[in-house]
C-alpha cells in the first residue's frame, strides 16, 4: 500500500494547528483583558478587579505553556513536515517568521516579570505598565505571523527564475496586499474570543454560586469587551470578503458557491449541491454578494468556472465559511441583547441570558476553527498560490503516519492535563475565598500598625 | 564582512547562550528530581524554582530563535535537516512539548506532583542527548541525499562512537554548568546547605565532562580529519578552555569566588565551542551545505541582520530589567519578595 504522504503530512499539520490556535487566540486576547482589569482596579482602587487581573493570570500562564510549546512544535513542523515550502520561501519569508520570535521573547520577558512582581512597585500604574509590553508582544506575534500566512495566500516580492525567489524584498513580501485584512481580522476576532471566554466564566460562575459583585464586575466588563470587539470583527469579515473579491476571487467564490460570473450576483447561504453543481435548498439574498465583495448591488463578482479545475478549492468551504460568519453576527447580538436587557434595566442576569453567554465561548472557538479551516482550505491546492503547490511541498517521509498519531496524542494529553490543572486551580480557590483572604490579611496588618502606633 | 559570516555568528553566538541557560534549566530539573529521590529536595528545590520561575520560557525562546534564524539564513537546511530529521525531530517537539507544559502545571498549578517532576527531571537529559544528536550529523556521513531523497543513516549513527561521546559530553556539560550555576545562585541566596550540597555536584560532574569533552575530540579526528586538523589549527582557544577550566576546578574546590567560577565556567565553554565552530567552517553539514553556498539572498540577509540588530535594542534592556530583578536581587534570591 502506498502512503499518502502528501494526505498525511496535511493531517499532521491541521492537527497541530487546530490545537495551537485555541492556545494562540488565548495568549494574544487574553493580555488586553488584564490590562483592563487592572487598570479599571486602579482607577477605581476596587480591589476585585485587581484579583480579576491575578486570577486570570494565573489561568493565563498555564494555557500560555500550552501554546508555547505548541507554537514550538508548528515552527519545527514547518520543516520537518513541508521541508521544500521552507527551502523555497524561507528566501523571501524569513524576516517574519524571525521576527515573530523576537516578538515572542519580548511578550516572554515580560509576562515572567509580571507574574512575579505584584507586590513589588509602590506605584500600582508601574506595576500596570508592564502590561503593555506583554499585549503589544502578542499582538505584534500575531502580526508577524499572519504576514507569513498572507504571503502564502499573495506571493509578493521576488522574480521566481529557474526554481528559485531572486530579487527578494523582504518588506514587500512581508507587506503584501493579503497582509492588511488578514491582521484585522485575526486580531479583532481574537479579541472577541477573549472575551467571550471571560464572560462565559463569569456567566458560569453567576448561574452555580448566583450573583457576587465579583463576578457581575467582570461579566459586565468583558460583555463591553465582547460588544466592541464582536462588531469590529464584523467590519473586519467585510474587510476580508472585499479583499478576496479583488485579488483571490476563487477563495470568495468557493465560499459562496458562486459559479458563473455575473453582475448583481446574490448571496448564497447553506444549501446543498447536486450532482450537476445546482444549488438547492440555499436562501438566497438577492445581490448581497456583489454588495460584500464591491459595496455595489450591480458590481461584476469572478466566478469559480474562471479558474481551472485543478485549481478551484473544495466546495466544502461553503460550510465552513457560513458558519463563521453566523457565530460572528450571533456574539454580536448575544452582547447587544446584554446592553439591550441592561440599559433598560430588565434582568441582565437571566438564566437564559447567562446559559447563552456561556454557550458563546464555545461558539467564538469552534468560529476561529471554522475561520482558519476556510483560509486553509481555501487556498488549496496551493501552498503558495500560483507556485508551489501542496504536493510539491510536503515530505516524502512514510514515517509522518505514525508521527499523525504520536502527535494527536500528545495533544489529548496536554488538552486534558491543562484543563484538569486548570480546575484543581481555581475550583479549590474560589474568588470569594480569595477576597475574604485579602481583607483578612489587610485587617491584621491595620492591627499591627495600630498596636506599634 | 559579509552577511553570511555575520548571519553564522550571530547564530552561533545565539546558541551559545542557549546552550549556558538551557543546560543551567535542564540540569535543573535533573537535580531536582534527584534531590527529590534521596530526600534533599527540601535543601535545594525551592531555590531552583525560584530561579526557573521567571525564567524557563525565554530559554525556550532561545532555542526557537536558533532554529528559526538558521532556516532564514540558510534555507537549504530546512530541505536537508527538515527531510532527514522529521522522527527525531518530532521526538524532540514532543520531549519538549512534555517539559514545557509539565513545568507550568507543576509549579503554576496548586498540586505538587511526582510524575511531573520525573518526567520534567528525565526530559532534562533526554533533550540535550537528542539536540546533540543535530551537531554529529553536521558532521556529514549520516545524512544522505539519493536521487533528489534526502534520509538519515539510522544504523550508522546509532553505532557510531562519535555520537555516542558527544552525547554523553552534552550530559555531562549539562550537569555541570547547572550545578555551577545553582552554586552560584545559592551563594548569593546565602544559603549554606543547599550551597554543600550543589557544590558537591558541580565537582563531581567536572571530571566525566572533561573525560567526556577529550574522547568526543578523539573521535572526531577519526570521523572528520578536515574538522579535527582545523581545530588543531586554533590549539590556543582549546587551551585557553582548559586553562579556565582549571580555574572553575580551583574556586570550586577553594568553595569561594562562585560568580567567578561561573564566569570561567563560561569562557571555559566559549572557547570550546567556538573552537569546535570555527573549524567546522564552511560547512553546515557537510559536505552539502555550505555558508556560502546555502546562505540566502543578500537583500534578505541584510534584512534579518537588521531585524535582529533591532531585537537586541529592544531585548537587551528588557533582559537586564530581568536580572536586575530576580538575579541580581539579593533579597528576592533570599526569596523575602
Amino acid at each position: 500500500m502506498v502512503v499518502d504522504t502528501v494526505l498525511w503530512s496535511r493531517l499532521v499539520t491541521g492537527l497541530t494547528l487546530s490545537f495551537h490556535v485555541i492556545f494562540a487566540t488565548i495568549g494574544v486576547a487574553i493580555p488586553l483583558m488584564i490590562v483592563l482589569a487592572e487598570w479599571v482596579g486602579i482607577r477605581k482602587k476596587d480591589h476585585h478587579y485587581t484579583l480579576m487581573a491575578k486570577r486570570w493570570t494565573r489561568g493565563f500562564i498555564i494555557s500560555v505553556a500550552v501554546g508555547v510549546v505548541t507554537g514550538t512544535a508548528i515552527s519545527l513542523q514547518l520543516a520537518l513536515v513541508w521541508p521544500n515550502f521552507m527551502q523555497l520561501a524561507g528566501n523571501v519569508i524569513a524576516l517574519p517568521l524571525f521576527m515573530e520570535v523576537f516578538a515572542f521573547f519580548f511578550e516572554a520577558i515580560f509576562l515572567g516579570i509580571y507574574l512575579y512582581t505584584w507586590d513589588r512597585f509602590r506605584n500600582p500604574y508601574l506595576h500596570w505598565l508592564l502590561t503593555i509590553p506583554v499585549v503589544l508582544g502578542a499582538a505584534m506575534s500575531a502580526f508577524f505571523i499572519t504576514s507569513v500566512n498572507g504571503f502564502m495566500n499573495q506571493p509578493q516580492g521576488f522574480v521566481l527564475e529557474g526554481g528559485h525567489f531572486s530579487a527578494v524584498q523582504p518588506l514587500q513580501a512581508m507587506f503584501n496586499d493579503a497582509t492588511p485584512s488578514k491582521i484585522f481580522h485575526i486580531l479583532t476576532s481574537a479579541y472577541m474570543t477573549g472575551a467571550a471566554l471571560l464572560a462565559a466564566i463569569a456567566a458560569f460562575s453567576i448561574l452555580r454560586k448566583g450573583a457576587t459583585d465579583y463576578a457581575k464586575k467582570g461579566l459586565k466588563l468583558m460583555m463591553g469587551v465582547l460588544l466592541v470587539f464582536s462588531f469590529l470583527t464584523a467590519v473586519a469579515g467585510d474587510t476580508s470578503a472585499k479583499f478576496l473579491a479583488e485579488h483571490q476571487p476563487e477563495k470568495l467564490a468557493a465560499a459562496e458557491w458562486h459559479f458563473e460570473t455575473e453582475k448583481g450576483a446574490d448571496l448564497i447561504f447553506l444549501g446543498w449541491l447536486n450532482a450537476e453543481r445546482e444549488i438547492i435548498g440555499a436562501l438566497h439574498i438577492p445581490n448581497g454578494l456583489s454588495f460584500l465583495a464591491f459595496s455595489d448591488f450591480h458590481a461584476e463578482v469572478t466566478g469559480l468556472n474562471e479558474f481551472p479545475a485543478d485549481e478551484q478549492p473544495s466546495l466544502i468551504v461553503h460550510y465552513l465559511f457560513d458558519f463563521m460568519v453566523s457565530i460572528g453576527f450571533i456574539l454580536l447580538g448575544v452582547s447587544v441583547l446584554f446592553f439591550l436587557l441592561l440599559w433598560r434595566k430588565w434582568n441582565a442576569l437571566h438564566r437564559w441570558m447567562l446559559r447563552i453567554i456561556v454557550f458563546g465561548a464555545p461558539l467564538a472557538f469552534l468560529g476561529v476553527e471554522l475561520g482558519w479551516f476556510y483560509a486553509e482550505m481555501g487556498r488549496q491546492p496551493w501552498m503558495i498560490r500560483g507556485y508551489m503547490r501542496v504536493e510539491e511541498a510536503a515530505t516524502t517521509s512514510p514515517s509522518i503516519v505514525i508521527l499523525f498519531f504520536l502527535f494527536l496524542l500528545l495533544y489529548i494529553v496536554l488538552g486534558t492535563l491543562c484543563v484538569i490543572v486548570l480546575r484543581r486551580l481555581f475550583r479549590n480557590n474560589p474568588a470569594e475565598a480569595e477576597l475574604e483572604k485579602a481583607a483578612k490579611a489587610k485587617q491584621e496588618a491595620l492591627e499591627k500598625e495600630g498596636d506599634l502606633a | 564582512m559579509s552577511y553570511e559570516i555575520v548571519g553564522i555568528s550571530v547564530l552561533w553566538i545565539f546558541l551559545y547562550g542557549y546552550l549556558i541557560i538551557a543546560s543551567i534549566d535542564f540540569g535543573a530539573g535533573f537535580f531536582a528530581f534527584y534531590a527529590r529521590l534521596t530526600g534533599k529536595d527540601h535543601l535545594i528545590n525551592r531555590l531552583i524554582s525560584r530561579y526557573l520561575s521567571p525564567v524557563w520560557e525565554i530559554t525556550n525562546v532561545f532555542f526557537v530563535f536558533f532554529f528559526i534564524g538558521l532556516m532564514g539564513f540558510f534555507p537549504d537546511t530546512a530541505h536537508y535537516y527538515g527531510s532527514a530529521l522529521l522522527v527525531p525531530g518530532s521526538i524532540a517537539i514532543i520531549l519538549l512539548a512534555i517539559r514545557g507544559s509539565f513545568y507550568a502545571f507543576e509549579n503554576y498549578g496548586s498540586k505538587k506532583n511526582i510524575v511531573f517532576l520525573f518526567l520534567y527531571g528525565a526530559t532534562g537529559l533526554l533533550i540535550p542527548a537528542s539536540l546533540s544528536v543535530a551537531l554529529v550529523l553536521s558532521e556529514g556521513g549520516f545524512i544522505i541525499e539519493h536521487n533528489g531523497i534526502v534520509s538519515l543513516e539510522y544504523l550508522k549513527l546509532l553505532t557510531s562512537p562519535l555520537a555516542w561521546s558527544i552525547v554523553a559530553l552534552a550530559l555531562t556539560s549539562v550537569l555541570f554548568i547547572s550545578a555551577s550555576f545553582l552554586s552560584f545562585y545559592a551563594s548569593r541566596a546565602d544559603d549554606q546547605p543547599a550551597l554543600e550540597l550543589l557544590r558537591s555536584y558541580a565537582l563531581f560532574w567536572s571530571t566525566p565532562t572533561i573525560i567526556a569533552a577529550f574522547t568526543a575530540f578523539l573521535y572526531l579526528s577519526q570521523h572528520n580529519e578536515r574538522h579535527f586538523q582545523n581545530m588543531m589549527g586554533l590549539w590556543w582557544l582549546l587551551g585557553l578552555s582548559i586553562v579556565f577550566f582549571l580555574i572553575v576546578l580551583w574556586l570550586l574546590y577553594k568553595g569561594r569566588h562562585y560568580g567567578w567560577a561561573f564566569i570561567c565556567l563560561m569562557m571555559q565553554f566559549l572557547c570550546a565551542f567556538f573552537a569546535y565552530g570555527i573549524g567546522h567552517y564552511p560547512y553546515i553539514l557537510d559536505p552539502y551545505i555550505t555558508i556560502q553556498g546555502g546562505a540566502t539572498q543578500e537583500a534578505m540577509g541584510i534584512a534579518l541582520i537588521a531585524a535582529f540588530i533591532g531585537g537586541l535594542l529592544l531585548l537587551v534592556p528588557s533582559l537586564a530589567l530581568v536580572f536586575r530583578l530576580f538575579l541580581f536581587d539579593a533579597d528576592y534570591v533570599k526569596g523575602k519578595k
